[in-house]
């Protein structure tokens, strides 16, 4: 009980220091500098604004990412360079190539389904009176942590033997039907197996399975989160569209369907992009769902998984740091995009 | 004159539409409304069928009771995990907020060499994954002694953060009339003047959205806390004490639908409650790393 009093104690110091104390840091700072000749002032002002800011990022982005491009040339305690052995490894290896699969079935998947079903969900939801209450509870999940969105799916995919009243709401809904229950996080065998079973396709198994279950399974879960997000974005985008626009199209003859086509979707294209993009950036990232829901057992691993496995469990900084670097690699055009428009905007500005 | 030549009433027509967004919007709410009912169900029933059965009786109560929470608060950690989430998400969302606000302020209206690149840089730091820091700086606090505490992920957080705050903000904070503030620097205001008296409370709205959406990042976190934070129980958040439950008591439902839905309290609230400010941060942040 003390010991919690004494939590709460710092809590309250440390919200003290965080806001009146930075305040008070920058208005000391500030007085010292308005006691300076004005020419000295007025150099070194910004400064103490940007101060802070500057160390911070310096800090803990901007040092850091560029000890682990360092690092990742290095063995696994840092101590004999190896060229790069670590990038090697990284792109061949058998798990880090299940990684790499993993991954571009998360990206190809999760950003195609959740832009696409926020589209349409934006699209219908703009043409009822309970809209806002509809957007709501799509919405909704964004707000929920991975940690937590992992634990209601797990009990969705949960699993009892056949014969046994299912508790996971999937399983339950493929006995109703007759069907065995599946074990969703478990099977690793791709979806479309029984399809090339009954055509008697040649067997293509020294490639990686295509669309294995359980990474789908996972997969669900991110598009569950992402959709809403992506429909609020997508959203506020339909709703930009000129109504008379649309109103001349229908005149016309157009069906709501061409107007769906030819209109709203070129009209709103650059959002889709953006929100395309905002979610490859999020996917690319994506551990906390794999760490908790098979902690990247049964080929489930994706990049950014492996990366915390191998810092962690394995110890292996070198390789750790490549595969962050990888990571990195991919996301640099995104940033490139970004620093563009930014820079297009100002222009304009 | 257009329903004249409708051959079937208007709400007939719009029956498929809406059938398909009240599908949509109840499946998307199924998995989170079966944890709330299955969080207050028994634990044996739990066990033996699903959740959807307590519709069979709907008006038996007797099938619900609170003692998984009472459970799972105060013999599986989490009641001390939710206090560790304050402690940590609120000093991790003030900081950031008053840095970058200064910042933001600097970045937009003062004058000085190498503004335009520095803010090149920020919005470029905006997607480098946390993952490329990781090493480096939990070394560092490995040898500073500060892993494992609450001073660590503070500090984590704003500088993780703070690409976000200082981007939102100088681009808001950057949008005000620029007569407005050259009268009051005219006026011989200074710049602190200028700031708390004219941008700060102008700039709320803006805060605001920052506020809410750091605030959830930081409540949600799992990675940052993980790392930072390790092994150390007494100052681990929900999430961290969530992802250990599952790990160690995966089958046990009545612990973890409960700790889950504990865990998400705080962000549901905060949702609902401020969910203007949350879009708002949202749109504004969806670049952010």
């Amino acid at each position: 009980m003390t010991d919690n009093l004494l939590r709460i104690l710092m809590a309250v110091i440390a919200i003290a220091t965080g806001s009146i104390g930075t305040f008070a840091i920058f208005y000391g700072l500030n007085l010292l500098v308005e006691k300076l000749p004005r020419i000295w002032k007025e150099r070194l002002l910004p400064w103490v604004y940007m101060g802070p800011a500057v160390l911070m990022l310096t800090a803990y982005l901007v040092l850091p990412t560029l000890r682990t491009l360092y690092i990742s040339f290095f063995d696994s305690r840092s101590e004999k360079f190896v060229g790069l052995k670590n990038y090697a490894f990284a792109l061949t290896n058998p798990d880090m190539v299940i990684a790499f699969r993993n991954n571009l079935l998360w990206l190809v998947l999760v950003s195609g389904l959740s832009v696409g079903l926020g589209l349409i969900i934006a699209v219908l939801v703009d043409r009822v009176k309970y809209e806002s209450a509809a957007k709501s509870l799509i919405f909704l999940p964004m707000a929920i942590s991975f940690v937590g969105a992992s634990v209601i799916w797990r009990f969705i995919y949960a699993f009892k033997p056949a014969g046994s009243d299912q508790i996971g709401l999937l399983n339950a809904v493929r006995q109703t039907f007759g069907l065995d229950p599946l074990g969703w996080l478990i099977e690793r065998d791709g979806l479309l197996e029984p399809v090339w079973e009954t055509l008697k396709v040649p067997s293509i198994d020294a490639l990686p399975t295509l669309l294995p279950l359980n990474t789908l399974a996972l997969i669900a879960i991110m598009v569950w989160l992402q959709t809403g997000f992506c429909m609020v974005l997508l959203s506020a985008a339909v709703k930009g569209i000129p109504k008379d626009v649309i109103e001349a199209a229908r005149i016309d003859g157009a069906n709501e369907f061409q107007i769906f086509r030819r209109i709203i979707i070129p009209m709103i294209m650059p959002t889709i992009t953006v929100v395309a993009t905002t979610v490859v950036v999020a996917v690319l990232k994506v551990f906390d769902i794999v760490y908790v829901m098979t902690g990247g057992n049964l080929d489930t691993d994706v990049i950014a998984s492996r990366m915390i496995k191998e810092m962690f469990n394995f110890r292996n900084f070198g390789r750790g740091s490549a595969i962050a670097t990888v990571l990195l690699l991919a996301v640099i055009p995104v940033m490139v995009t970004n620093i563009r428009r930014f820079t297009q905007q100002e222009a304009n500005r | 004159m257009k329903i004249a030549r409708r051959s079937t009433p208007a709400w007939f027509e719009r029956l498929p539409l809406h059938t398909a967004v009240v599908a949509i919007a109840l499946l998307w709410t199924l998995p989170t409304a079966g944890l709330l009912i299955s969080s207050f169900r028994r634990k044996d029933a739990l066990l033996q069928n699903g959740w959807w059965t307590v519709f069979q009786h709907p008006f038996d109560l007797a099938q619900f009771h609170i003692g998984n929470y009472v459970d799972v608060l105060a013999s599986q950690g989490m009641g001390q995990a939710f206090l560790n989430s304050l402690v940590i998400s609120i000093p991790a969302t003030v900081i950031p907020i008053s840095i970058a606000t200064f910042a933001a302020y600097a970045l937009a209206w003062m004058q000085f060499p190498g503004r335009q690149a520095l803010f090149v840089a920020i919005v470029g730091l905006l997607v480098v994954p946390l993952q490329m820091t990781l090493i480096p700086v939990l070394r560092a606090y490995n040898e500073l002694g500060l892993a494992g505490s609450f001073l660590a992920v503070w500090l984590a957080h704003t500088g993780y953060g703070l690409p976000l705050g200082i981007y939102l903000l100088r681009n808001y904070i950057g949008s005000l009339p620029r007569d407005l503030i050259e009268a009051a620097a005219v006026d011989g205001a200074s710049h602190l003047k200028i700031f708390m008296r004219l941008i700060v409370p102008l700039s709320m709205p803006a805060i605001a959205s920052f506020a809410v959406f750091q605030f959830l990042w930081v409540w949600n976190d799992l990675l940052v806390a993980l790392v930072y934070l390790g092994g150390n129980q007494d100052v681990a958040p929900v999430t961290l004490v969530l992802r250990n439950l599952v790990g160690d008591r995966g089958q046990d439902w009545h612990l973890l639908t409960a700790g889950a839905f504990i865990s998400m309290v705080v962000p549901l609230a905060v949702f609902f409650a401020l969910q203007r400010y949350f879009v708002r941060g949202l749109l504004a942040g969806s670049v952010k790393g």
